[in-house]
C-alpha cells in the first residue's frame, strides 16, 4: 500500500486519501477483507493528524468501500462487482479520451489511431 | 462523557490584561493547538488550568471534574511542560526525579531512564548547567514519564532546534496511538502544528478568536491577491487585514465570501495557519 501526500496539490489532504486508496480498490490492489492500518496509526505514519485520516476512512465507509468492525479494526468491504466494473469503465474512457487528445493535438487520423489500438490490444493478448 | 478539558466562560482580570469570557473545548484522543501572539493570554489560560491562577468567573473541568476542587486526582494524570524551568537548579537530574516522581502514583521509572537516553540527558548534570533546551527536555522526560492522559505543553518548542522539534512531534504522534490521551500544546510556531493537530484554539487580546478542527478552518478561508481598484469598501468589508501596497493587495477571505470576486482576476492561495493568525490579527 502506498499513499503519498502533495503539499502542493489543491486537493485537501482527506481527500487524496481516499482518492488513492479508492483507486487500490478498484483495481483490485487492496482486495474484499483486507485489513487497513487503524486511523491513528496512519496518521503517525503520514505525519498528519488524526481528524484527516479519520474522515478520509469515514468518506469510504459512506461510500461503502469501508467496514470498520468495532473492536477489531477497518476493512475493504464486500464490493459491489458492477459498481466496481462500472467504476472502473469510467476509468478506460478517461484514459481513451486522452489518448483521442493528444492523437488530435498531432494531426493524427481517425484509422490511424485505431490501429494503433488494436495492434496494442493484440500485443497485450 | 468524551470532553478532556471543558473550559466555559472564564474571565480573569489583571491590571492592564482581561482575559474575557473564554470557551473551548478538547476531546479525549485528540491534539489541539493553541495559538496567538505573544501576550494573547495563552499562558494565562494555562495557569488557570492548572489552577496555577484564581479565576474570576466562568468554570473550567478536565476529566469531569472541577479543576480546583479535584485539583490532586486531576494533577497526578496531566503531564505538564512550562516555557520556564520550574526545578531546584541545585540538583542534579536524577535528585529532582527523585522528588518528583513520588507526586505520581503511576510514575514509571524505566520510562523515564529512556527519554533520558533519547534525549541526552545525564543523572548527574545539575540543572542549572543544563541549556535552555535541554532544560526542557528534561521537563518533556518528566511530563512523558508518569502515564499521562493529558499533556498540556506550554510552548514547549520555544528553545528547541528544528532537529529536536521533529523529534518531538513524533514522540507525541507515538503519545495519540492511545486513544484515551490528549493533547493541548501552546506555541507560536505555528508550523510544528500545521499537521499533527487536530484541532486549533486561536487567542488574541485575552479572547478567542475561534477554536475548531484544523482541517475546516483551513478550508474555510483563501488568501486572495489582486489589483487594488477591485476593493471598494464593500469588498474591503468582506475581507480580513487587507494589506495593500503599490502593486495591489493582499487579504485572508472567507470561502463563502467568496463569490463577491467572481467577476474580477484574483490569485487564491490556500492558508497556513501562520498567515491565518496574522490576518486576523490584523482584522
Amino acid at each position: 500500500m502506498k499513499i503519498i501526500i502533495k503539499n502542493s496539490s489543491p486537493d485537501p489532504i482527506y481527500k487524496q486519501i481516499s482518492d488513492q486508496l479508492r483507486g487500490m480498490m478498484i483495481t483490485g490492489e487492496l482486495k474484499e477483507g483486507d485489513a487497513l492500518p487503524s486511523i491513528r496509526n496512519l496518521a503517525k505514519d503520514l505525519r498528519i493528524s488524526v481528524i484527516t485520516t479519520k474522515r478520509s476512512y469515514e468518506d469510504l465507509e459512506r461510500e461503502g468501500f469501508l467496514e470498520t468492525v468495532g473492536g477489531k479494526g477497518t476493512f475493504v468491504a464486500h464490493q459491489n462487482k458492477e459498481f466496481i466494473k462500472e467504476q472502473k469503465l469510467k476509468i478506460i474512457e478517461n484514459r481513451l479520451s486522452e489518448a483521442v487528445d493528444e492523437a488530435k493535438m498531432l494531426g493524427l487520423k481517425k484509422s490511424e489511431l485505431r490501429e494503433m489500438l488494436d495492434a496494442l490490444y493484440e500485443e497485450v493478448l | 462523557m468524551n470532553k478532556i478539558i471543558e473550559i466555559n466562560g472564564v474571565t480573569k482580570e489583571f491590571e492592564g490584561f482581561k482575559l474575557d469570557n473564554i470557551s473551548f473545548g478538547l476531546e479525549k484522543g485528540y491534539i489541539m493547538g493553541f495559538i496567538g501572539p505573544n501576550g494573547a493570554g495563552k499562558t494565562t489560560t494555562i495557569r488557570l488550568i492548572m489552577n496555577l491562577l484564581k479565576k474570576d468567573s466562568g468554570d473550567i473541568k478536565i476529566f469531569g471534574m472541577d479543576n480546583s476542587k479535584d485539583e490532586v486526582a486531576i494533577k497526578d494524570r496531566i503531564g505538564f511542560v512550562y516555557e520556564e524551568s520550574y526545578f531546584y537548579e541545585h540538583l542534579t537530574v536524577k535528585k529532582m526525579k527523585d522528588i518528583i516522581a513520588p507526586f505520581y502514583s503511576r510514575w514509571d521509572d524505566e520510562k523515564f531512564d529512556e527519554y533520558c537516553s533519547v534525549f541526552g540527558l545525564l543523572p548527574n548534570k545539575k540543572i542549572r548547567d543544563l541549556s535552555k533546551g535541554t532544560k526542557m527536555k528534561f521537563s518533556l522526560a518528566v511530563a512523558l514519564s508518569h502515564n499521562a492522559e493529558l499533556l498540556i505543553l506550554d510552548e514547549p518548542t520555544s528553545g528547541l532546534d528544528p532537529v529536536f522539534r521533529d523529534k518531538l512531534m513524533d514522540i507525541l504522534r507515538e503519545e495519540i496511538q492511545d486513544e484515551n490521551k490528549s493533547i493541548l500544546f501552546s506555541t507560536h510556531i505555528t508550523s510544528d502544528l500545521e499537521k499533527i493537530a487536530d484541532y486549533i484554539t486561536f487567542i488574541n487580546n485575552g479572547r478567542i478568536v475561534f477554536s475548531d478542527q484544523k482541517d475546516v478552518l483551513l478550508e474555510n478561508y483563501k488568501i486572495i491577491k489582486g489589483d487594488s481598484g477591485i476593493l471598494t469598501g464593500e469588498i474591503k468589508s468582506e475581507l480580513l487585514g487587507v494589506k495593500e501596497n503599490r502593486f495591489g493587495f493582499e487579504a485572508l477571505c472567507n470561502v463563502e465570501k467568496q463569490n463577491v470576486f467572481s467577476q474580477f482576476e484574483i490569485v487564491t492561495e490556500k492558508p497556513t495557519l501562520e498567515q491565518m493568525m496574522v490576518y486576523m490579527q490584523n482584522k
